[in-house]
């Protein structure tokens, strides 16, 4: 059987915030690159067809799940994955924080995929209501936390950021 | 001594997780790793005659391929139980690495080995395999049957293991005059647990042996399947189970572990790494047993029970994993949960050409409770008695004490239970409120309660064994067998430990890995029992340490053993207060004294030999449009008593995971089957309906914390119990807010649109 030829081409991206190039097979997905080529392990393999959003990351500041989309569209991009939220002395970002404080993470696998969600949801600066935020949200499946954590992690967070008080119920 | 336990403290893996710094299984494996793929039957059912293996070994790229043919013939078993001595109490082995009696749609063939996954998948798809087909069945009733298809051999129609009991006299009993007869059927569906990271193992050689890391829940369970399966001595196999994206029973099974062993040993022990997709995770891994239940109930019209019959019929699948003890659990608790002097109780387990089916979170208890308490709502409506009522009435007194296990309701768990449910969802007055509604849309709320009880023993082995290992500044690290899947037991067990030895939660810093070469022995993640199991290792490890460390305390500062205690970190005599030394001080001198120089550890090994029961309930309230045939979940909450809270929020959390289960296997879950071939139909996160964020109301969760005795930290089961009455609980929702008594779960438009149209609310 002959071998198919490999293409090759060379992708110029910014990965959370650093220029970066590198040459990729064109069929590579953009979790492959970043998992393989750039360690950027946070970004969890599901499903590997789009149902389950744990690849999720933001490119251009929205989101997507990194399985379906080449890494070859990366090209000219800003491309934001939960290792960029971190800040330089380990500081975490706001809705880290409410993750762990609102006992949103449990087996963790799906938790960088949410969270990446939630900056986009947060970034936008508006105020969501219960219903948007599921909606908003329901592209990732979880299966040890019936969401309900992470709904409210999602959502003070939001109101933290807004500067207003949460309702409560 | 309590400090940490019943704290909500952050979990321990919060941080490495919230930033993506956890490592996973596929996170650890080297990029040299050759890739391992398998080639599944496309038949349900016949033997391979030929594999034609000349295209896949001319793939560029594709190292080896290996076939049924050249597959050790050596059966082995799967299911994540501990080993037993005793040959008539070990789990059938009837899997082999690669088979040519193919049994399933999915099942495994061949295998290609290759430099990566594209030139593994290509090699895959050339294998040319000539399949001799034989008859299948699908249906567990079927495969009884004289002439049905037979799957193994020396399994006569099918049936793996079949249990009873036998209370009283049923026949005579159920002639008394004046009883009302109630029965039904019940089914249940194939489901499938859906962690989000699929199964993946990677293998290798080192020094001679096999090292496995591997999305596992069992390692050590996991060592000795892979030994038994490769013929090597079990000291030769090394299992490593890092941090894992959820099990939930499925990775209670050795699954692939066994064959990327075997894979990695043909190509000279290198690396070679499995990874599961979805769709495979789905076919080829484990399922939640698909149970068809028949409940006949003779009931008095006081609303006692006279005499009761259970069948249940429970969908093995095409190879035995944990087999019959899944439904045999399920019918075991049918007695006990509303016990009655007359029963006759019946459960099959039979093979059928369908993915075998494992553990689940459960273990048949979601299957148990749906037939079981869908059924006292039926016999409810029958004598004219509110659900509540029947319940209180019938429901296990307290003291109730079973035979076997030697369980006892040491407190009025159920009726505190459903107290605390009742007042939260305001059930009186719906339930009232509800019964007799008109019109398209109409209201309904719901009450089931489960049985459920704490690990293993009587039937198996409870053994846990912990280390612990004190550093020079007076902090420890500690290590069980049990793992941590996601469920939060690091986090327990190091506030446990924390208390246990005297000193503060944060010097207490877990092992989360478990290595089987380092990590001393315990059997893992399963029946609920490792809150309860790990809490008797680590009390009794943490005994022997503080004993160690007041010895030499004793020495050091001359004062008796006997006036001399460990608080909070530090040295104190007790018949003053004085802080003689802090832990550290002792610690760091002991190590390094030229006298008696002392690493101060400690290990046990704790087998248990108690059980304990965990009761709850749940409530649910829907809205029904019966023109459109759909529901909606208002409002869910769920009550249990699983003993004392070692971490409140921990706790809460996976409630609502149980919970958000239930509601999945009531409303929308089924892994359904092409009836002309065999081969899964909606195998897929898009097409198996799992519970999105969208499709539940608020969970809300509560606790009755009755401390349980047989408990050094007066706790028990709840990792599964949360997932065991949801279902029932809609169901009867439903029942209130329609009056139709619906058969199955889930329950999709399908079976509400035939529900209804035999009830006559809408026309076919």
């Amino acid at each position: 059987m002959e071998k198919h030829q490999i293409q090759y081409q060379t992708v110029h991206f910014n990965l959370n915030g650093k220029d970066v190039e590198k040459t990729v097979d064109v069929r590579a997905s953009l979790t492959d690159m970043l998992r393989n080529d750039y360690h950027t392990l946070s970004v969890k393999k599901g499903c590997e067809v789009g149902e389950c959003g744990a690849c999720n990351v933001l490119i251009d500041g929205e989101t997507f799940n990194s399985c379906i989309y080449l890494a070859v569209w990366a090209e000219g991009k800003r491309i934001r994955t939960l290792e960029g939220l971190m800040g330089p002395e380990g500081e975490l970002s706001d809705i880290q924080q409410a993750f762990i404080d609102e006992a949103a993470i449990q087996c963790g696998f799906c938790t960088p995929g949410f969270i990446m969600s939630a900056v986009e949801l947060l970034e936008s600066g508006r105020e969501y209501t219960d219903e948007e935020l599921r909606k908003l949200l329901s592209g990732h499946l979880c299966r040890c936390t019936g969401y309900e954590n992470i709904l409210r992690a999602v959502k003070k967070t939001m109101y933290r950021r807004l500067g207003k008080e949460m309702p409560t119920a | 001594m309590s400090k940490s336990v019943g704290r909500s403290v952050t979990r321990v893996d919060a941080r490495e997780k919230a930033t993506g710094r956890a490592r996973y299984t596929d996170d650890l494996c080297g990029r040299e790793a050759l890739v391992v793929k398998i080639c599944h039957s496309t038949i349900a059912h016949g033997f391979v005659k030929s594999i034609d293996t000349a295209l896949a070994e001319a793939v560029p790229g594709v190292v080896k391929v290996l076939t049924c043919f050249e597959a050790p013939d050596v059966p082995f078993p799967t299911a994540g139980h501990p080993w037993s001595t005793d040959p008539s109490h070990q789990d059938v082995a009837d899997r082999l690495l690669l088979n040519r009696h193919v049994r399933y749609y999915g099942d495994e063939v061949a295998a290609v080995i290759a430099e990566d996954e594209v030139a593994a998948a290509q090699g895959v798809r050339a294998l040319k395999v000539e399949y001799e087909e034989l008859p299948f069945v699908l249906d567990v009733q079927e495969a009884m049957a004289d002439g049905a298809p037979q799957l193994h051999e020396e399994y006569k129609n099918n049936i793996l293991g079949h249990s009873d009991v036998r209370r009283g006299d049923y026949e005579a009993a159920r002639r008394e005059p004046g009883l009302i007869k109630v029965e039904g059927w019940y089914d249940t569906p194939t489901v499938q647990h859906c962690h989000i990271e699929n199964h993946g193992c990677f293998a290798y050689e080192e020094a001679g042996r096999m090292v496995v890391v591997s999305s596992t829940q069992i390692p050590h369970i996991v060592r000795r399947v892979v030994g038994q399966a490769l013929g090597m001595p079990w000291g030769k196999v090394r299992i490593i189970k890092p941090y894992i994206g959820g099990g939930f029973g499925n990775k209670q099974d050795a699954l692939y572990e066994p064959l990327c062993a075997w894979c990695s040993a043909q190509v000279g022990g290198r690396l070679v790494k499995l990874e599961c997709s979805r769709e495979e995770t789905f076919a080829s891994n484990r399922v939640r047993h698909a149970i068809r239940t028949h409940i006949i109930s003779y009931v008095r019209p006081d609303g006692t029970l006279a005499a009761r019959k259970f069948e249940s019929f429970s969908n093995q699948g095409a190879y035995a994993s944990h087999g019959h003890g899944v439904n045999a659990k399920g019918m075991n608790a049918f007695p006990q949960l509303y016990p009655c002097p007359n029963v006759e109780c019946d459960s099959w387990t039979v093979y059928t050409n369908r993915p075998a089916a494992g553990a689940m979170r459960g273990y048949g208890i979601p299957q148990a409770m749906f037939a079981g308490e869908s059924h006292i709502d039926d016999i409810c409506r029958a004598v004219g008695m509110t659900p509540l009522e029947f319940r209180r009435k019938n429901l296990m007194p307290v003291g109730y004490v079973d035979g076997f296990s030697k369980n006892e309701l040491y407190h009025d768990t159920f009726n505190q239970c459903m107290d605390k449910g009742i007042e939260a969802i305001d059930y009186l007055r719906k339930y009232e409120a509800y019964k007799n509604q008109t019109g398209p849309i109409r209201r309904g709320v719901g009450l089931a309660v489960f049985w459920y009880n704490t690990a293993v023993w009587p039937i198996s082995l409870e053994s846990s064994s912990c280390r612990m290992v004190l550093n020079q500044d007076g902090s420890l690290q500690f290590q069980t067998g049990e793992t941590e899947i996601g469920q939060g037991c690091d986090t327990a067990y190091s506030q446990m430990v924390a208390d246990a030895v005297g000193i503060p939660f944060e010097h207490v810093h877990v092992v989360s890995t478990q290595d089987t070469d380092v990590t001393p022995f315990g059997t893992g993640a399963y029946a609920s029992r490792q809150t309860y199991i790990g809490g008797f290792s680590i009390m009794q490890t943490a005994l022997a340490l503080r004993e160690r460390i007041l010895n030499i305390a004793h020495e050091q500062t001359r004062m008796p053993v006997s006036n001399l205690d460990l608080v909070d970190g530090q040295i104190v005599r007790k018949s003053d207060g004085r802080v003689l030394k802090s832990l550290g001080d002792l610690a760091t001198e002991s190590l390094y004294s030229l006298e008696h120089s002392q690493h101060i550890t400690a290990e046990t090994t704790a087998q248990i030999k108690s059980n304990a029961y965990s009761f709850g309930c749940s409530f649910a309230e829907v809205e029904v449009d019966i023109p459109m045939c759909k529901v909606k979940l208002l409002r869910m909450v769920n009550v249990h008593d699983c003993g004392r809270l070692i971490n409140p929020a921990l706790a809460e959390a996976q409630v609502h995971g149980g919970m958000s289960m239930a509601i999945g296997y009531g409303l929308s879950e089924e892994l359904k089957f092409d009836e002309k071939t065999g081969k899964p139909l909606n195998g897929n996160l898009l097409d198996y309906k799992l519970s999105t964020f969208m499709d539940h109301p608020t969970l809300e969760a509560a606790f009755v914390e009755n401390p349980e005795p047989t408990s050094p930290y007066g706790t028990k089961a709840l990792g599964e119990p949360p997932a065991c009455s949801g279902a029932p609980a809609i169901r009867n929702a439903v029942l209130n807010a329609t009056g139709v008594a619906i058969d199955c779960c889930p329950i999709t438009p399908h079976v509400f649109y035939r529900k209804f149209c035999e009830a006559g609310l809408i026309e076919e």
